[in-house]
């Protein structure tokens, strides 16, 4: 199979996702106590430093180091959402189109229903019904967008359905259910595969909207989106608090991008 | 004795508001050990007869009268689960093209391994060791790569090659192949077919073979059934309807087969370059 990074535009942005999650994985461990609080007023809401390269905020912590574990924590979030609304969305496709007649009719059109609610909105009013907290944000978000999944992975078996080699599959004995898992979902994975990059640069935009608004990470925990929030009462005079949170949701969406739309042609099948 | 009796199939489709007549009113016996032929041109319902047989007519189609008895049991009379046990176990099915009959994303050795270890429940070991076996029998080269290769990676032949093994894997008494020569030039055909008649020999098969090429039909077959729009207009042995032909549709495929214009001669064969003796230099 060719390498999915043979395009200049992917390898760059492979680089610079893998250069992100190092940051974040290791930059973490070299840094001081996120939480870690100097009390004295004149480390307060100072620029950028020696001593704090990022400045620091509201309370005198350390932004870089804020910036460096909130960032583990948006991108495990969101990885950890796209790889449950995968798992919902791709079953869900793949049941709908196997099932086909009635019941295709009636599992789409559930899937029409929930996609024409807003995704912010209805994770706005869950997070507000249900309370704030990490568990209940993956979950919202998982719930919240595996529709688009489960309708792309619904198109693409309802094609490879009538290809021979699934006939072929059938005619040697293997049940329905087996030929549909054996067979034919393990062929939309390139297709997801691209879906789930730009799903999961969705989802690191939505945490951080959410956290801004409150809905999110809860204090005294940080994401980018919570930092963005500390920053921007005060963004006349410490423009770094809403700067470096903003660069770095900026910088980790587009290397996704990058990747998304550059992997797909390389990654499709040979049939 | 009969080991497969289709007797008046009935196969129709149905659109919103018309019925297509695919099969009406077939009737075709295979007995042990016998290859027989189906032909007809085009459209005249042969794929889906075969289909229908392991009743797998994709839908609107729908298999609507008739009896298709096998070992005395009629397979239009079997569950879910009897009919998965006899697909593959009972009757193998080798399609046309090749290429498209193989997962692309399965090395090709684990398609047949496969259809091994569903039906006999063989640990993933012993189902390696017998598709090389097997492999072997259906005159495969170098087993070991192929087994582990794409089927993209393989060739035409090759891949005919494997979807026959895949079709034998669980020791069917019955095989039907649907075109299996079509897709393939033409010395490969001649070399498919005589696969086709040895391993009927070794496995004791019986043979149904569906094709629209009288000349394939010459090759192999004891039997032939000719099959214009959905049913049986002539059948004769194999000798006989090539001298005797009684029904236009026959005539018009036994024109219609290429041939040596009056005196000329075959040059003698070349031997055949082999590729990877060219390449391996």
């Amino acid at each position: 199979m060719i390498s999915p990074f043979s395009s200049t535009s992917a390898r760059i942005g492979v680089i610079m996702f893998i250069l992100i999650l190092a940051t974040i994985l290791v930059g973490g461990l070299l840094v001081p106590d996120p939480n870690l609080q100097n009390r004295p007023a004149d480390t307060r809401l100072q620029g950028p430093s020696f001593s704090h390269p990022f400045g620091t905020d509201q309370l005198g912590r350390d932004v870089l180091a804020r910036i460096l574990s909130g960032g583990r924590l948006s991108l495990s979030i969101s990885i950890s959402v796209v790889v449950l609304a995968l798992v919902i969305g791709i079953f869900y496709g793949a049941v709908s189109a196997a099932l086909g007649g009635l019941w295709d009719q009636i599992m789409m059109r559930i899937v029409d229903m929930l996609l024409s609610f807003p995704l912010i909105f209805l994770a706005v009013t869950c997070m507000a019904l249900f309370g704030a907290g990490i568990s209940y944000l993956i979950i919202v978000l998982a719930l919240t967008s595996w529709m688009d999944i489960a309708r792309l992975v619904r198109a693409e078996v309802l094609s490879l359905k009538s290809r021979t080699f699934v006939l072929r599959a059938k005619a040697s004995g293997l049940g329905a259910w087996r030929t549909l898992f054996r067979h034919i979902v393990p062929q939309v994975f390139a297709t997801v595969s691209v879906f789930a990059l730009l799903r999961m640069a969705d989802i690191i935009l939505i945490e951080s909207s959410l956290s801004f608004i409150g809905l999110g990470v809860q204090p005294p925990q940080a994401s980018w989106g919570s930092i963005l929030n500390d920053g921007w009462p005060v963004l006349a005079h410490a423009w770094w608090l809403s700067f470096f949170p903003g660069l770095a949701i900026v910088l980790s969406i587009f290397s996704l991008h990058l990747i998304s739309t550059s992997v797909k042609p390389p990654l499709e099948v040979h049939a | 004795m009969s080991l497969l009796s289709i007797e008046n199939l009935q196969t129709f489709f149905y659109d919103k508001n018309n019925i297509t007549k695919a099969v009406d009113g077939l009737t075709v016996h295979v007995n042990s050990g016998e290859i027989v032929a189906l032909v007809g041109e085009s459209g005249s319902g042969k794929s889906v007869s075969a289909l229908s047989v392991l009743r797998l007519v994709p839908p609107p189609g729908k298999i609507i009268g008739g009896n298709i008895l096998y070992k005395d049991k009629n397979l239009l009379h079997l569950s879910k689960k009897e009919m998965q046990a006899v697909r593959g176990k009972e009757i193998g099915l080798v399609l046309q093209e090749p290429l498209s009959a193989l997962n692309p994303l399965f090395k090709a050795g684990e398609q047949i391994a496969e259809v091994m270890r569903h039906h006999f429940k063989w640990p993933r070991k012993k189902a390696r060791v017998e598709t090389m076996l097997l492999m072997e029998k259906v005159r495969l080269e170098d087993v070991e790569r192929i087994y582990n290769a794409y089927p993209h990676e393989l060739s035409g032949g090759q891949r005919q090659r494997v979807l026959i093994a895949a079709a034998l894997a669980a020791r069917p008494n019955l095989l039907i192949a649907d075109e299996p020569t079509t897709a393939l030039d033409t010395t490969i055909q001649k070399q498919i077919l005589e696969l086709l008649k040895n391993l009927q020999n070794e496995f004791h098969l019986s043979l149904l073979l569906i094709t629209h090429d009288l000349g394939v039909v010459a090759e192999i077959a004891d039997r032939v059934y000719v099959m214009s729009s959905g049913k049986v207009v002539e059948s004769a042995p194999t000798n006989e309807l090539f001298q005797n032909p009684q029904h236009p549709c026959t005539m018009a495929l036994i024109e219609a087969m290429p041939s040596m214009p009056q005196g000329q001669k075959l040059p003698s064969p070349a031997s055949e370059p082999l590729l990877h003796s060219l390449s391996k230099k």
